[in-house]
């Protein structure tokens, strides 16, 4: 994008709840069953039926409304939304509108190494209409109703994002968020978190210009690019001395571009009126006091904390932040021993993350004990065993269970520190080495690296590396 | 009275005879179905009628009495069901060409309790459109007519509920009442009818007009049978949000006819201009003599009235226009034959499937909800309803409950205001407040007019109040012995 202008980004994020059943029937809320069977009389819209109000997608939205720092609204009340789609049986969406369950709310998230605040201007309650099923084998279109009355949850942001990174800093945050308090399945490719983006853009300093709203916006990638592209189509038209028109576009992830879907004056009349078939949704301070109870910390205040107060590199807090379970890993190791933050990092993040890339296993199914992994890098950091050492120690105690300190004598790999035992091993490596010698001596750095290698591999690993560097850079330069 | 015939006998009557034996179901069924077949041509009164399911379940329901099983009083008993109650596997039409032949996968809730208590339906009642009319002219299928004389409205929009049960095609019958749709043809045609309190009998089966005001209601010709009926389908339904969550005394068991120190309340603007001479006399005539029993006479007054009607024709077509938005031929019902595309499929459909008087209100309620019209129509609507909701409830600090005509006048003829809809509209003007209220409301037969045509007496009373309804209208017919449909019956 260009320099001298700016862009202005707002996100309306639609996430489906993972609650047991539906928002107004008692179907199964079930992904990918086979079409039409988990829907009744009610989600199919049929005359005479009437919606009763899941309160578990109450509880689900009030915690994230508390998650995103939101006033919970002790009163609220839903709506309809009136439009016609072959895809709504009812012809209305049971939403909410004046009165929103959450508002005024924030999220901080980290871009290029800094915090920043978005608004959250609220978080509703609504319904997800069916899907509708073209294929060249009928002539015509088929509904399946399946995804009728899915729970959604609807978080709008205030237009504090100003560009792509901020945007996806802030989805990925969102997305994170919903995965620790558990109330959705984020899973993208079955569409359970979608977006509608607004962009503007305005050269600097000036005001904000006429924003666009982009949908059918159905990966966080795709919404980088979409974002990119029409802030970028936006600033050419205004470049060629054009106007931005208030209007509705369609993103096409596959062509990368996107197309009017339709202009201001063909904006829908939804005629919003209060749901006359449900009661106004009133919440017990005590109700509300016990969810607000129940959120955990959150990904991204604990990668601030992972960073302000362990001095820990912005993407180690990124990464263990990430995932609760993975967090509260990192956190047990680091609480278990007097170890430093960095070293339970490195060891979360290396092996202990490999091992469940390669066994495509959750991090506490991996059977291995926070406390006996704060020994191993407690050990290493003492220089009881080196680093070479550690990781033998920990493939053995996943193999065998055996406590660390019992593996180390097993196996007899207690770091070797004793002086007259390493001056031998050097001695003997020096003498060994003349052409690396003489490399070092001819200013080829490198060459120590190579020495103290060869050192190590003469005590079986169980020299103190650092002593015997210490010994060869004597010799070396003596 | 040995010689009636058991289609001319109230429930009561009738739930004694089957619990000494002295009728079987089948038998009184069977007197019900020919009675039916008689009157049907001159009244038309039923879109369905299933008499072979009828004498079915009469059957079941005698062989469980025989078996010696502990029995509803509504067991065996043969009702009739207004069409827009979905029935399952029942067609239940709205009287509209759009429902057709929609045949319901569920019974509404009162369907459930009136099948668990083993009640009899015979069929399906005629009504207007989608319940918006009051001479069930609306009706896609047939006109039907008044017992009282075949020339005239049986009233609407339950006037099938109303006609069968006055002309002893039904023992009794559920009408729904949205704006005066049970009280008004209960009116017109001499029985009793209650719209109850809302929230009290379940919406869930209903098909939806206007879901604040909508209730389902009994239609019956003693004011027992309609306590015995409203007692069967009262009552906490988890699948409509809006029932309220409380129990119901048995309102039959518990009746009597003491109306001593009980004040009667007259709003002043219910007896106003427009209300018909003889109709006037006839509630005051009433009045007087539930004075001569001891109740006291109070005269307050409602002031905003006026503007309930127009609140009310806001509000329910506004509720009405989103609630008909489903019927689009994509589903279910009616879908035109020949379209090009989406909208026009949706254009056609409705254009063909629905009837003036449904598109009329489905147009003006999508106007009030419009963006910049909402705040001039539905919001100050709502507003007003607040404030009649607010001048019952002062006027109930006054008085136990409320007497006023039920109708401005008695049964018009066939055709005579299906051109002038202002005329139409107004038969509401008595009955609306009572809906936009929430509130209990009965009409009772008072009389007649010069034209031999019954008068309705309207009871109104606080909230959950139906017992002293149902009270001060046993006291009446007590005083007048019984009301006169022996013309209808006969």
């Amino acid at each position: 994008m260009r320099q001298d202008y700016e862009m202005v980004v707002g996100l309306e994020v639609h996430a489906e709840l993972n609650t047991a059943s539906k928002i107004y029937c008692g179907c199964r809320n079930a992904f990918g069953k086979e079409v039409n069977t988990q829907c009744c009389p009610v989600c199919m819209g049929m005359p005479g039926t009437l919606p009763t109000l899941n309160e578990k997608v109450v509880e689900y939205a009030a915690k994230m409304g508390y998650a995103l720092n939101c006033t919970i609204n002790p009163v609220s009340k839903q709506d309809r939304k009136n439009y016609f789609y072959p895809d709504l049986p009812k012809a209305y969406q049971i939403s909410q509108f004046d009165i929103p369950l959450c508002e005024h709310g924030y999220l901080d998230i980290w871009v290029d190494g800094a915090e920043k605040r978005i608004g959250i201007t609220r978080i509703h309650i609504e319904e997800d209409a069916g899907k509708l099923i073209h294929d060249d084998s009928f002539t015509g279109t088929l509904v399946d109703f399946n995804r009728c009355g899915v729970p959604l949850i609807e978080i709008v942001s205030e237009p504090d994002l100003r560009s792509s990174a901020d945007a996806k800093a802030y989805l990925d945050t969102i997305k994170s968020i919903l995965e620790y308090i558990n109330i959705s399945d984020c899973k993208m490719q079955e569409g359970s978190i979608r977006c509608d983006i607004n962009v503007s853009v305005h050269k600097k300093g000036e005001p904000f210009g006429t924003r666009v709203e982009m949908k059918n916006v159905n990966t966080f990638s795709g919404a980088v690019r979409a974002i990119e592209y029409e802030a970028n189509r936006q600033i050419e038209v205004l470049e060629n001395g054009g106007t931005i028109s208030q209007e509705t576009r369609r993103w096409d992830d596959l062509k990368g571009q996107n197309f009017l879907l339709r202009s201001k004056e063909d904006a829908q009349d939804y005629r919003y009126f209060p749901e006359p078939d449900l009661l106004t949704i009133v919440l017990e301070q005590d109700y509300l006091d016990s969810i607000k109870a129940s959120i955990p910390e959150l990904p991204n205040k604990k990668k601030a904390r992972y960073i302000k107060e362990l001095g820990l590199p912005e993407e180690d807090a990124s990464l263990l932040a990430e995932l609760k379970e993975k967090a509260d890993f990192f956190e047990e190791v680091l609480h278990a021993a007097n170890i430093k933050p960095k070293s339970a990092s490195n060891w979360v993040l290396g092996d202990v993350s490999r091992l469940m890339n390669e066994t495509n296993k959750p991090i506490n199914d991996l059977g291995i004990d926070p406390k006996q992994l704060a020994e191993i890098i407690s050990m290493q950091e003492q220089n009881k065993i080196s680093s070479s050492a550690a990781k033998q120690v920990f493939e053995e105690m996943l193999k065998t269970g055996k406590a660390p300190s019992e593996l180390v004598k097993e196996l007899g790999l207690e770091q070797v520190s004793d002086t007259g035992t390493l001056q031998e091993i050097v001695d003997t490596v020096v003498a060994n080495n003349q052409k690396s010698i003489d490399d070092y001596r001819n200013g080829k750095t490198n060459a120590l690296g190579f020495l103290v290698g060869q050192c190590m591999k003469a005590s079986k690993g169980k020299g103190n590396p650092a002593l015997m560097k210490e010994m060869l850079l004597k010799v070396l330069e003596g | 009275m040995s010689t009636m015939e058991l289609y001319q006998l109230t429930a009561e009557k009738l739930s004694a005879m089957l619990a000494n034996k002295e009728c079987s179901s089948e038998e009184l069924t069977r007197s019900v179905l020919k009675r039916i077949e008689q009157k049907e041509p001159e009244i038309a009164a039923y879109v369905t009628v299933c008499g072979e399911e009828a004498l079915k379940a009469a059957a079941a329901i005698d062989a469980k009495r025989a078996a010696g099983e502990s029995m509803h009083p509504l067991a065996g008993i043969p009702l009739g069901i207004k069409d827009n109650i979905c029935t399952r596997g029942v067609r239940t039409t709205c009287a509209s060409r759009m429902l057709e032949n929609f045949v319901p996968p569920y019974d509404a809730f009162v369907m459930e309790k009136l099948n668990a208590a083993g009640a009899v339906m015979l069929g399906k009642l005629n009504m207007d459109e989608f319940a918006m009319g009051s001479s069930t002219e609306t009706s896609y299928f047939q006109k039907t007519r008044n017992p009282f004389d075949t020339e005239r409205v049986p009233g609407g929009s339950s006037g099938g509920s109303a006609a069968a049960v006055a002309a002893g095609e039904a023992v009794a019958a559920l009408g729904s009442d949205t704006g005066g749709s049970i009280r008004q043809p209960s009116s017109y045609c001499g029985i009793v009818g209650l719209k109850p309190t809302y929230s009290s009998v379940s919406r869930y089966g209903l098909v939806a007009f206007a879901s604040s005001l909508d209730q389902i209601g009994p239609m019956g010709r003693s004011v027992k049978d309609v306590a015995m009926l409203y007692s069967a389908i009262c009552g906490r339904d988890n699948h409509d949000a809006t029932s309220a969550l409380r129990e119901y005394p048995d309102f039959a068991k518990e009746l009597t006819s003491d109306v001593k120190g009980l004040r009667i309340g007259l709003p002043k603007e219910y007896f106003g201009e427009g209300v018909a001479a003889e109709v006037r006399e006839a509630v005051s005539k009433m009045a007087k003599e539930l004075e001569k029993m001891g109740a006291e006479l109070v005269e307050v007054s409602l002031p905003s009235t006026d503007y309930a009607l127009s609140a009310y024709y806001i509000i329910a077509s506004a509720e009405a226009s989103s609630n008909l938005a489903r019927f689009d031929g994509v589903k279910y019902g009616y879908r035109a034959k020949d379209f090009a595309n989406l909208t026009e499929m949706y254009e056609k459909t409705r254009s063909e499937g629905f009837g003036a008087e449904v598109k009329r209100r489905i147009m003006l309620g999508t106007y009030v909800l419009s963006s910049g019209y909402y705040d001039a129509y539905y919001k100050k609507a709502k507003f007003t309803q607040l404030r009649i909701q607010q001048e019952f409830a002062e006027a109930f600090t006054k008085c136990d409950l409320l007497l006023t005509p039920t109708v401005p006048d008695t049964a018009f003829k066939l055709g005579e205001n299906v051109d002038d809809q202002i005329k139409m509209y107004m038969n509401d003007i008595l009955t609306v407040t009572v809906n936009i209220a929430g509130l209990p409301g009965m009409s009772v037969p008072c009389g007649f007019d010069s034209k031999k045509m019954p008068i309705g007496a309207q009871l109104i009373g606080p909230k959950f109040s139906e017992s002293t309804l149902f009270r001060v209208a046993s006291a009446w017919e007590t005083s007048v012995g019984g009301f006169d449909l022996s013309r209808t019956l006969a």
